[in-house]
């Protein structure tokens, strides 16, 4: 049943002297969805980590002098979850010697596989739903059919698999968005600030009529890369104790080298640490 | 080297004796061996093999695409004391064509009194104008200068037009079939144009300092379009939505604690305007845009160094991982090693400051050969686990170490800068 709006209260984020959001809505109408559709929740950004690459197989005794190869582009969650929250539709830009070369794909999982020879750059373009951003996003990938070290035959198993892993950030996204993927698990929604009330989060729709969008069950799932930041954290913390090790030592060499310029007495230039 | 040499072949007898006899004709063409064609060239070299312009063309004329006629005319000579006109063939002259003219209308004396009689001119004056407007081809700057009375360009423009316009009207048999004609279509219009010659004169009068000024308000002024464009463009889906609720929203602007007015719910600019400042992103690309703000002010070189030194410590120069707190320790990795780099930069600045105290001691041996080894340790700074950040002197035969083992061991340190043999002891990360 539709809740009347004068029984909302919405304290606008406009007014300096409020800085945090309190929003109360009841059952959400459709009017006050349109109206959160124009705010924005301020100090926090949301943020999607994706994976979009390539997995590219040799077709071996079924390959032919144009089509020696099979491959899929694709963006995916970097958990597999469902995208389809987010990302409305995806343009996928092949090299212009296919046919089409603008592939539209409408729902998830956004993937498009091809038969082909030739390596090239694919653009790919993400468009978001209305309440998310109006702006495509822009990715290009290099699609690598030939394995690096070219030893022997090719295998028609073991595919050429090129992933990389990124982030979109959402900052302040729309009050409607926000409520309908906060519980999502595709997105991630950062540790909210003291006081802050959220709204009721709608269900999650399921925005592809199609089945299943996420790519857990994937086919080609037994081939994704694992992207963990926790090695990376690792190399970039323990780089950073060195880098400031030196940085002290430094420091106290030119103390001394300040102190050795000027003229001194015997005595006092000796520095035993 | 001749084809027939290396399949073997015999030559006949006859083309031996022609080769020997082309051969040398054709060596002394050929460039010298030993020096390139192009250096060659520039003493003048071998005359090209083949002529650049053919001579014969040049005198050719361009094919005319014009019609020639002819006329047959009659001529006399003035060397001719009878006077015989005989009759010959001439070309037609060829700029004929230029001659252009206006078609200037005149009136009658009955048009005049009919419809063209105006308080401020004469007939007299009306008729002058028009001699002359036909005479100088409505070249009215001409024509006001050469105007027995003194009239300015604009009263003369608007007489001509208007009286060309009236008879014009006149003589058409419906208002109709003349309503296309430019002198119909378009009236003269004389404050217009005295206004706009004023405003040309003054754009064309005005000084540095005022042309600077009128582009910085004009650049303003963009701006200011500009950003209210964009606000209105960000507002346009709003609107349609925000239409809807007109009504409700009024009512709850009366309500308590509420500061937006009615006009400013129908126009959400708050909202709007951080949908224009902040935009979707991807978090590698902001990392770029921050690490090429931190490295600014650093050369190209430096920045060489960054990454080297970030290789040598085994880190991705682009994160495999670019999570938030991936790239935020990313970032202050760098920020460090530029510290790193300057501090190193510093001391070295230092050390030179300080070798320049020095009398004579450039020209010892070891101290020169360490130095150089030591220059190029600095350069990658990770190579070892032990780095010798030497303060280097150029002192002479003191024995320096260049890896020290144990703790704590205090080296020799000079006394002062002048006549000091011994040089402070150098840090070493056992030291710490």
């Amino acid at each position: 049943m539709p809740q009347t709006v004068t029984e909302a209260q919405v304290v606008d984020g406009g007014s300096a002297s409020k800085p945090q959001r309190i929003i109360k809505l009841g059952k959400t109408t459709d009017d006050s969805d349109k109206k959160s559709a124009n705010r924005r929740v301020k100090d926090v950004e949301l943020c999607v980590p994706i994976v979009y690459g390539t997995i590219a197989f040799y077709l071996g005794r079924k390959a032919s002098e144009s089509q020696s190869h099979k491959w899929t582009v694709y963006v995916r969650g970097a958990t597999n979850e469902d995208l389809g929250a987010v990302i409305k539709h995806v343009v996928f830009q092949l090299h212009p010697s296919f046919n089409n070369p603008t592939r539209v794909v409408e729902s998830p999982p956004f993937e498009l596989s091809e038969c082909g020879w030739g390596e090239f750059e694919i653009g790919i373009s993400l468009f978001f739903h209305s309440d998310v951003c109006d702006k495509k996003l822009d990715l290009f990938h290099f699609l690598k059919l030939y394995p690096e070290d070219e030893s022997g035959p090719q295998s028609t198993k073991k595919p050429v698999v090129m992933e990389s892993y990124n982030e979109i950030v959402f900052p302040e996204p729309s009050e409607c968005f926000f409520a309908r993927v906060q519980n999502h698990p595709a997105i991630h929604v950062p540790r909210l600030p003291a006081g802050f009330s959220l709204p009721a989060p709608a269900p999650v729709e399921n925005m592809n009529d199609r089945g299943r969008g996420d790519t857990k069950d994937h086919p080609l799932s037994q081939w994704f890369m694992n992207f963990s930041e926790a090695d990376e954290l690792l190399k970039l913390a323990s780089a950073r104790q060195q880098v400031q090790a030196h940085i002290v030592k430094l420091r106290r060499e030119l103390s001394v080298t300040d102190g050795m310029l000027q003229p001194l007495k015997p005595a006092s230039s000796y520095e035993c640490i | 080297m001749d084809a027939k040499d290396i399949l073997g072949l015999p030559k006949t007898p006859l083309s031996i004796t022609q080769e020997k006899k082309s051969r040398p004709q054709k060596d002394s063409q050929r460039k010298p061996d030993g020096i390139s064609r192009e250096v060659y060239a520039l003493t003048g070299g071998v005359a090209p093999l083949m002529p650049s312009i053919d001579v014969s063309q040049l005198k050719r004329r361009p094919p005319s695409d014009e019609k020639i006629t002819w006329q047959w005319l009659p001529f006399t000579s003035s060397a001719r004391k009878d006077n015989l006109q005989l009759y010959h063939w001439a070309r037609d002259y060829s700029f004929a064509k230029y001659n252009k003219s206006v078609d200037v209308i005149r009136y009658t004396d009955e048009e005049y009194e009919k419809h063209l009689t105006d308080p401020k001119w004469t007939k007299e004056e009306t008729d002058q104008l028009f001699d002359l407007c036909e005479r100088f081809d409505l070249r009215f700057i001409i024509i006001a200068d050469r105007f027995p009375t003194p009239r300015t360009v604009e009263e003369l423009k608007d007489r001509y037009y208007s009286v060309s316009r009236t008879i014009l009207v006149a003589r058409a048999p419906s208002p109709g079939e003349v309503a296309g004609h430019p002198l119909v279509k378009e009236p003269y219009n004389v404050t217009q144009e005295i206004e706009r010659k004023r405003a040309l004169s003054m754009v064309l009068s005005q000084t540095k300092h005022q042309e600077r000024k009128d582009a910085e308000v004009l650049a303003e002024a963009k701006r200011i379009a500009e950003s209210r464009m964009a606000a209105r463009a960000a507002e346009e889906p709003d609107l349609p939505i925000a239409s809807d609720i007109g009504p409700e929203s009024a009512e709850r602007a009366v309500g308590p604690g509420d500061t937006i007015s009615p006009s400013n719910v129908q126009v959400p600019a708050p909202a709007a305007a951080p949908s224009t400042s902040l935009r979707v992103y991807l978090r590698t690309y902001a990392l770029e845009q921050m690490v090429q703000a931190a490295s600014s002010s650093a050369g190209l070189r430096t920045i060489k160094r960054v990454e080297q030194t970030l290789q040598d410590l085994e880190v991705n120069l682009k994160p495999k991982v670019p999570t938030k707190a991936v790239c935020a320790e990313h970032l202050e990795l760098r920020k460090e090693i530029l510290t790193l780099l300057n501090l190193q930069k510093q001391l070295q600045y230092k050390e030179a400051e300080g070798s320049s105290f020095r009398d004579g001691s450039y020209g010892d041996m070891p101290g020169s050969a360490k130095r150089s080894q030591r220059a190029a340790d600095q350069d990658r700074t990770f190579v070892l686990d032990t780095i010798s950040f030497g303060v280097i002197p150029g002192d002479r035969g003191v024995k320096r170490e260049q890896k020290r083992k144990g703790p704590g061991r205090a080296s020799e340190t000079s006394s002062s800068p002048a006549g000091a043999h011994k040089r402070p002891r150098k840090m070493k990360a056992s030291d710490l």
